[in-house]
């Protein structure tokens, strides 16, 4: 479990943000998570609530965006989603592909109150 | 009136920026040092013991251990002629750059050419998480089965050599080395791999002539 580590990491960031900005207070939380990237589970918001009394971001609700997977095959160009059993191009069979989506692990925005 | 802000920041920026810092005090002390990771039970410790045993009088290795409970791998490291402590992570499933930060002021860095530092057995977390070591290597087993790439993948990305340990039991398990290859060959082209057996010895002398390599490149850069 690492989802304390993650939810002390994301107040940091956000409140750092939130400072720069002159805000008062921190009312929602924008995450991106990549299908590839670490696993979080709802833990995230049972920490947050408790490490985020008494700070700026108390209350503030998290949003996920999770994001799936999307291969490009660099031979045929072909654009698709991997399954758990097969990762080269279904189209040419080539293992020459970029990973296009998939490895997000952000905080995108915040909402706040000036 | 509520705003929005664009932060666009990496969740763990935080350890980024401490596994910099321990990257600097590597450099400092003219160390290179790698991250160990692998599933439980791969042979992290196993293929540390032959690295120190088959490296010796040629570098001079440190080694940190990173546990949840006990001193075990430590203790076999040391015995195996390595300089070796112990971080109990108290349950957490990875290694840290903080935690890595505090184990290196137990350590005289400078005595050392190589620190090896074997990750907490996990296939999933620890690859998030930067310690500041140069390169990374996941051990990979046979008995594990051959779909690890396509179910972990992030683990199989970002690394510098996939070691497949334990080969001497390919007689005896279903194993699709083609298969699994693939799955590596998508998802790290071009990534160092060996093939060996901590047990029998096969195919040790070529991991220990790349990492041996690999430390010479880093002290002539
Ligand atoms: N047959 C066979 N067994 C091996 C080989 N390498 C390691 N083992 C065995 O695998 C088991 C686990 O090895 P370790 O080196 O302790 O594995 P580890 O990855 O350090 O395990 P944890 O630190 O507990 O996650 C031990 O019983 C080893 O003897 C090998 O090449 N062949
Ligand atoms: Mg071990
Ligand atoms: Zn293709």
């Amino acid at each position: 479990m690492h989802e304390l580590a993650v939810t002390e990491s994301l107040l940091e960031i956000a409140v750092r943000h939130a400072q720069e900005n002159n805000a008062r207070r921190i009312s929602a939380l924008y995450l991106v998570i990549g299908q590839w990237s670490s696993i979080l589970d709802d833990s995230v918001q049972f920490y947050w609530d408790i490490i985020s009394d008494g700070t700026i971001a108390k209350g503030a609700t998290l949003h996920f965006r999770r994001v799936p997977v999307t291969l490009s095959c660099l031979d045929c160009g072909q654009e698709y989603q991997p399954t758990s059993v097969e990762l080269v191009c279904p189209k040419c069979g080539s293992t020459r592909v970029k990973v296009k989506t998939g490895e997000e692990f952000q905080l995108e925005a915040i909402d706040v109150d000036e | 009136m509520p705003q929005r802000i664009p932060v666009v920041e990496k969740i763990l920026s935080a350890n980024d920026r401490l596994a910099v810092e321990n990257q600097s005090r590597f450099n400092a002390a003219n160390v290179f040092a790698i991250n160990v990771m692998a599933s439980p039970g791969a042979g992290k410790t196993s293929l540390i013991e032959q690295t120190v045993r088959g490296l010796q009088g040629r570098l001079r290795i440190g080694m940190i251990n990173g546990d949840i409970a006990t001193s075990f791998d430590a203790d076999r490291a040391q015995a195996a002629g390595a300089t070796a402590i112990q971080i109990n992570t108290g349950g957490d499933c990875h290694l840290d750059a903080v935690m890595v930060q505090s184990a290196l002021t137990q350590l005289d860095l400078a005595s050392f050419d190589l620190v090896i530092i074997e990750n907490v057995g996990n296939l999933v977390c620890p690859a998030d998480f930067k310690l500041g070591t140069h390169k990374s290597v996941l051990v990979a087993s046979i008995p594990e089965g051959d779909d690890k790439p396509y179910k972990y993948p992030g683990m199989y990305r970002g690394v510098n050599a996939v070691v497949i340990n334990k080969i001497d039991l390919l007689p005896y398990v279903p194993f699709r080395m083609d298969f699994f290859k693939q799955g590596i060959e998508v998802l790290n082209p071009g990534v160092a791999q060996f093939e060996l057996s901590c047990r029998t010895g096969e195919g040790l002398p070529g991991w220990l002539a790349w990492l041996e390599g690999q430390v010479k490149e880093f002290k002539q850069a």
